[in-house]
C-alpha cells in the first residue's frame, strides 16, 4: 500500500535561483584556473568539462523534478481525481512536458557545444564557446521559469492535501453546508476541524481518524453540497464529489431536521435525490441532526414523507448488499451533536455497516478461501445435554449488590465540598478523624510557641509530678539562700578615711589628666621649655597655698624665695628716692631714665629689639632678624601679573636631553 | 512551627527571622541576625566573643547545669493530643521560667559576691600609700589621723582665712 505522501517531493526552484545553484556549483566544483599558456588539448578540455558538467547538473534536477511529481494516471483514481480537480490535469501535465523538453533542450545544447569546443584554437575562442553554451542553457531554463513557479505552488498545495488512504475502512460524510458534518467529525475524532456559522466554513477534505472494535476507521469530512448540476459546481464541492465518487467508504448523509442550516428538508431531499447515484454499493446512513431543535416527531408531514423517501433509497442499498433486511435504526439515525446524544450510536451504526460490508466481500473473493484454511475455531463437543451455566456464590452477588448500593449512599468529600459552596468557598476539616480520648478535643487549637519556648518540647504527661518536685526543691533551696545572705560585711571605712580617700583619688586623677595634656602637646608641638615665668602664674602666693594644703608651714620658704628673687625697679616716681638704696642693679643710663619718666602719662610698649626673657630669643639681633621673616613671609602677593624677581629662574640648570645621547652623525665634544 | 538557637550567640530564631547556611556536609547553621552572620563568615569562635551565651557558659558566668534545664527536652515521638496535658503543660512552663530566671540571677549575684571585702583591703592599702599626696609627711607625724590639713590664704591687713581645698 503506497502511503500517499506527497511531502517528500523536492522544493522546485523558481527560475533564477535554479540557474544560480547550476553555475554556481560548476564554478565550485570545477577547475577554475586557466592560462593561456597550456596546451590547447588542456584548455578545450577544461572548458568541455564546465559545459559537461552544467549539462549534467540540469539533467538531474529536472529529472527529479519530473520524476517525483505524481504522474495522474499512475496514482489511484481518487487522488487522479482530486488533483484533476484542484490543479487541472491538463495545466499538470503540460508543466511537466515543458520541464521535459527543457531538459532535452539543454542537452542538445551541451552536444553541439561540445562538439565545436573539440576544434576550439585559442582559449578565448573555447572560453567564448563555453559562454555561449552555458548562456543558452540558461535562458531555456528563463523560458521555463513560468512552469516552475506553478509546479512549485502545486507542491506547497499537495504537501498540505489530508492523507487519505483510499483503501482502508473510511466513513464519508456529506450533506448541505452547515448541517453539522464538522462539529460530528470534531466530536468523534481528534480533528479539530472549523466550526462557524457561516457556509463553506469546511474548503477542503478533512481527515480524523476513530477507532471500533479494535480497528481504525478513517472518518474524511468534506465541504457542504449545494444541489447544482454538475457543470455548474465549483472546485470545493467537486472536492466532496470526487471522494463520494471514488472512496469505497460508508456514507453518513446529514440532514438538518431544524432548518436552521438556512436550507429546508425539501431542498436537502433533492440534493440527496440527485446524487444518489454516487451512493451505489455503499453503506448508506442518514443521519438527521440538530434533535435538540427539532426532534424527528415534530415535522411537517411532507417532510415526514421526504424523509421517508430517503429512507427506502438507503435502505435498497442495505439489501442489495446482503438481503438481510435491517430494521429502522439501522438507516436512519437521529442525534444532536450540540448534546452529544445519539452521536456515539451513529458512529457505530456506520462503523458496523462498512465491517459488515467489507467483511462480505472479503468473504466473496477468492483470496480469502486460501487464509479461511489456515485458521479453525474449536468449539467443544457437549458430552451430554445438560445445562452448566455460570455458578456464581449467592454471597459474592449479595455482597456486589451490598458495594453498588454503598458506592450510590456513600457521602464523599467531594460532595460535602459541592454541597457547601465548591470549592474556593469549603475548606475541609483534616481534624474530622482524629481519634482522640475524648471527642470533644478535636477542634483544638494547639499554641506551638509560648514566651520564647517550643511548646512541644515540654509536654509531658507527668509534668506535674516533676513540676511538684521541682517546687519541692526550690524551697529548700531557697531557705538555704537566705542563710547565706547575711553576709559578712567586714571592714567598713570611717567617713574620715572615706574622704581622705576621695580627696587622693581627686589628686591622682588630677595629675594624670596634666600628664596626658603634657604628652599630648610634646608630641605635636614641641614646646620650647618656659625658663621664665612670663605670666607670672608661679607666685609665692601660691606656693604657700600648695604647701599649706599640705599641712607645711609655707612662711620660711616664702621669704626665702623672696630674698633671692630680682626685684622690679623701683624708679616710677621721684618721691621714691629715699628707697632708691634698695635697688641693686643699674642697667639703663640716666637718660632714658629720664625720657621714661617723662612721658609716664602715656602708656609705653616695648621697643621692637628689646628682648624679653621668656620668649626665646638669644639677643637683640636675633629678635629683629625673626621678626623680619615673619614680616616677610605675610607679604602680598604680587597679582598684576607683572614678572617679578621670582620669574628669573632656570628650572633645570642642566636638562638631561642636552648633556647627553650619542649624535647619529657628528663629535659631542660640543654641547 | 519551631523556634530554633542561633548558631553563634544561641538566642532563639522566631519564624520568619534569620538565615539558615548549608554546608556542603550537610550541617545547617542558623543564624538570629546578619551580627552573629557575619562574625561567623569572620570565622570567629563564638566561645571567645565575648557577649555569646557559648562564651559565658564556658568560663562561669552564666549557670550551666540546672534541673529546669530537663524539662526543655526535644522529643521525637509525636505524642497524642491530650487537653489537660496541654493546659497542665503550658501553666508548667509560667512556673519553670519563673524558676530558672530566679535561679540564673542568684547564680550571677554569687558570683559577684566578695567584690566588697576586696575593694576594702585595696582602699585601705591606697590610704596607707598615697596618704602623701595629700598631706606632707612632716605634717603626718604632727597629727597621725587622717584628717586633712586646711589651705591658708593670706589675705590683705594680715588676716587669714581658709578656703577651698583645689584650686587648679
Amino acid at each position: 500500500m503506497v502511503q500517499y505522501n506527497f511531502k517528500k517531493i523536492t522544493v522546485v526552484p523558481n527560475g533564477k535561483d535554479f540557474v544560480d545553484i547550476i553555475l554556481s556549483r560548476t564554478q565550485r566544483k570545477t577547475p577554475t584556473v586557466v592560462h593561456k599558456g597550456y596546451a590547447i588539448s588542456r584548455l578545450r578540455q577544461f572548458y568541455m568539462r564546465k559545459v559537461k558538467y552544467t549539462q549534467q547538473n540540469f539533467h538531474e534536477k529536472l529529472s527529479t523534478i519530473i520524476d517525483e511529481f505524481p504522474r495522474l494516471d499512475d496514482i489511484h483514481p481518487f487522488y487522479g481525481d482530486l488533483l484533476h480537480v484542484l490543479y487541472n490535469k491538463d495545466h499538470y501535465k503540460l508543466a511537466l512536458g515543458q520541464i521535459n523538453t527543457a531538459r532535452n533542450l539543454i542537452s542538445k545544447i551541451a552536444k553541439d557545444y561540445v562538439k565545436l569546443l573539440k576544434y576550439g584554437d585559442s582559449l578565448y575562442r573555447c572560453k567564448c564557446l563555453k559562454v555561449a553554451a552555458l548562456g543558452r542553457m540558461c535562458t531555456v531554463i528563463k523560458r521555463i521559469a513560468p512552469s516552475l513557479a506553478y509546479l512549485e505552488q502545486i507542491r506547497q498545495h499537495m504537501a498540505r492535501l489530508p492523507s487519505i488512504d483510499p483503501n482502508t475502512r473510511t466513513i464519508l460524510i456529506c450533506g448541505y453546508p452547515n448541517v453539522g458534518k464538522s462539529s460530528f467529525i470534531n466530536k468523534i475524532t481528534r480533528a479539530d476541524v472549523d466550526v462557524q456559522p457561516y457556509a463553506f466554513t469546511t474548503k477542503s477534505l478533512f481527515v480524523g481518524h476513530t477507532d471500533y472494535k479494535y480497528l481504525r476507521y478513517q472518518v474524511i469530512d468534506t465541504p457542504g453540497i449545494l444541489d447544482r448540476p454538475f457543470e455548474d459546481r465549483n472546485i470545493i464541492e467537486m472536492c466532496s464529489i470526487t471522494a463520494l465518487a471514488h472512496l469505497r467508504a460508508a456514507v453518513l448523509f446529514f440532514l438538518d431536521i431544524s432548518g436552521s442550516c438556512g436550507y429546508s428538508i425539501a431542498q436537502q431531499a433533492a440534493l440527496f435525490h440527485s446524487i444518489k447515484s454516487l451512493f451505489l454499493n455503499k453503506p448508506l446512513i442518514i443521519v438527521c441532526n440538530k434533535t435538540d431543535l427539532q426532534p424527528l416527531e415534530g415535522i411537517s408531514e411532507e417532510d415526514k414523507k421526504l424523509v421517508m423517501e430517503m429512507k427506502a433509497e438507503a435502505m435498497k442499498t442495505v439489501i442489495g448488499q446482503g438481503g438481510e433486511s435491517m430494521d429502522d435504526l439501522g438507516v436512519l439515525l437521529t442525534m444532536s451533536t450540540l448534546t452529544e446524544e445519539g452521536v456515539i450510536a451513529v458512529k457505530n451504526a456506520a462503523c458496523e455497516r462498512l465491517l459488515d460490508q467489507r467483511v462480505e466481500l472479503k468473504m466473496k473473493s477468492k483470496k480469502i478461501n486460501d487464509c479461511l484454511n489456515r485458521f479453525h475455531v474449536a468449539i467443544p463437543k457437549p458430552r451430554d445435554q445438560k445445562e452448566r451455566p455460570p455458578c456464581i456464590p449467592q454471597a459474592v452477588l449479595e455482597a456486589k449488590a451490598k458495594e453498588a448500593a454503598e458506592k450510590e449512599k456513600r457521602k464523599t468529600e467531594r460532595d460535602l465540598e459541592d454541597e457547601n459552596g465548591g470549592a474556593g468557598v469549603y475548606s475541609a476539616s483534616l481534624k474530622k478523624n482524629y481519634i482522640l480520648a475524648n471527642d470533644e478535643w478535636k477542634e483544638d487549637i494547639m499554641p506551638e510557641i509560648m514566651d520564647g519556648h517550643n511548646v512541644y518540647d515540654f509536654i509531658d504527661p507527668d509534668i506535674l509530678h516533676r513540676l511538684e518536685e521541682l517546687e519541692q526543691e526550690d524551697g529548700l533551696r531557697q531557705a538555704e539562700e537566705d542563710d547565706d545572705d547575711f553576709e559578712i560585711d567586714g571592714k567598713e571605712l570611717t567617713p574620715e578615711e572615706q574622704k581622705a580617700l576621695a580627696e587622693i583619688r581627686k589628686k591622682k586623677s588630677l595629675l594624670i589628666q596634666q600628664h596626658r595634656v603634657k604628652k599630648s602637646t610634646a608630641e605635636s608641638r614641641p614646646i620650647v621649655p618656659r625658663k621664665f615665668d612670663k605670666d607670672r602664674r608661679f607666685t609665692t602666693e601660691r606656693m604657700g597655698r600648695q604647701l599649706s594644703s599640705l599641712g607645711l608651714d609655707p612662711t620660711l620658704a616664702i621669704n626665702r624665695a623672696r630674698s633671692q628673687s630680682r626685684g622690679r625697679k623701683r624708679v616710677r616716681s621721684p618721691d621714691r628716692g629715699a628707697d632708691d638704696v634698695v635697688d641693686m642693679d643699674v642697667d639703663t643710663p640716666n637718660k632714658k631714665l629720664r625720657i621714661r619718666s617723662r612721658s609716664r602719662s602715656r602708656s609705653k610698649s616695648r621697643p621692637p629689639g628689646e628682648v624679653v626673657p621668656g620668649e626665646g630669643f638669644k639677643d637683640s639681633t636675633q629678635k629683629i632678624k625673626a621678626v623680619k621673616l615673619a614680616k616677610k613671609s605675610a607679604k602680598k602677593r604680587n597679582k598684576d601679573a607683572r614678572r617679578g624677581e621670582a620669574d628669573r629662574v632656570i628650572p633645570t640648570l642642566k636638562p638631561k636631553h642636552l648633556f647627553s645621547g650619542k649624535r647619529s652623525t657628528g663629535k659631542t665634544d660640543r654641547r | 512551627m519551631r523556634m530554633k538557637k542561633c548558631w553563634f550567640c544561641s538566642s532563639t530564631i522566631y519564624p520568619g527571622h534569620g538565615i539558615q547556611f548549608v554546608r556542603n556536609d550537610v550541617k545547617i547553621f542558623r543564624f538570629c541576625r546578619s551580627k552573629c552572620h557575619k562574625n561567623f563568615k569572620m570565622k570567629r569562635n563564638p566561645r571567645k566573643v565575648k557577649w555569646t551565651k557559648a562564651y559565658r557558659r564556658l568560663h562561669g558566668k552564666d549557670m550551666t547545669q540546672d534541673s529546669t534545664f530537663e524539662f526543655e527536652r526535644k522529643r521525637n515521638r509525636p505524642e497524642r493530643y491530650d487537653r489537660n496535658v496541654t493546659e497542665n503543660t503550658l501553666k508548667a512552663i509560667k512556673t519553670i521560667d519563673k524558676v530558672r530566671s530566679r535561679r540564673e540571677a542568684k547564680h550571677i549575684e554569687r558570683r559577684k559576691k566578695g567584690k566588697k571585702a576586696q575593694q576594702t583591703i585595696e582602699a585601705v592599702k591606697e590610704l596607707e600609700q598615697s596618704i602623701s599626696l595629700v598631706k606632707a609627711p612632716a605634717f603626718l607625724r604632727v597629727d597621725p589621723s587622717l584628717t586633712l590639713p586646711k589651705i591658708m590664704v593670706k589675705v590683705s591687713q594680715g588676716q587669714e582665712s581658709q578656703s577651698q581645698r583645689m584650686e587648679e
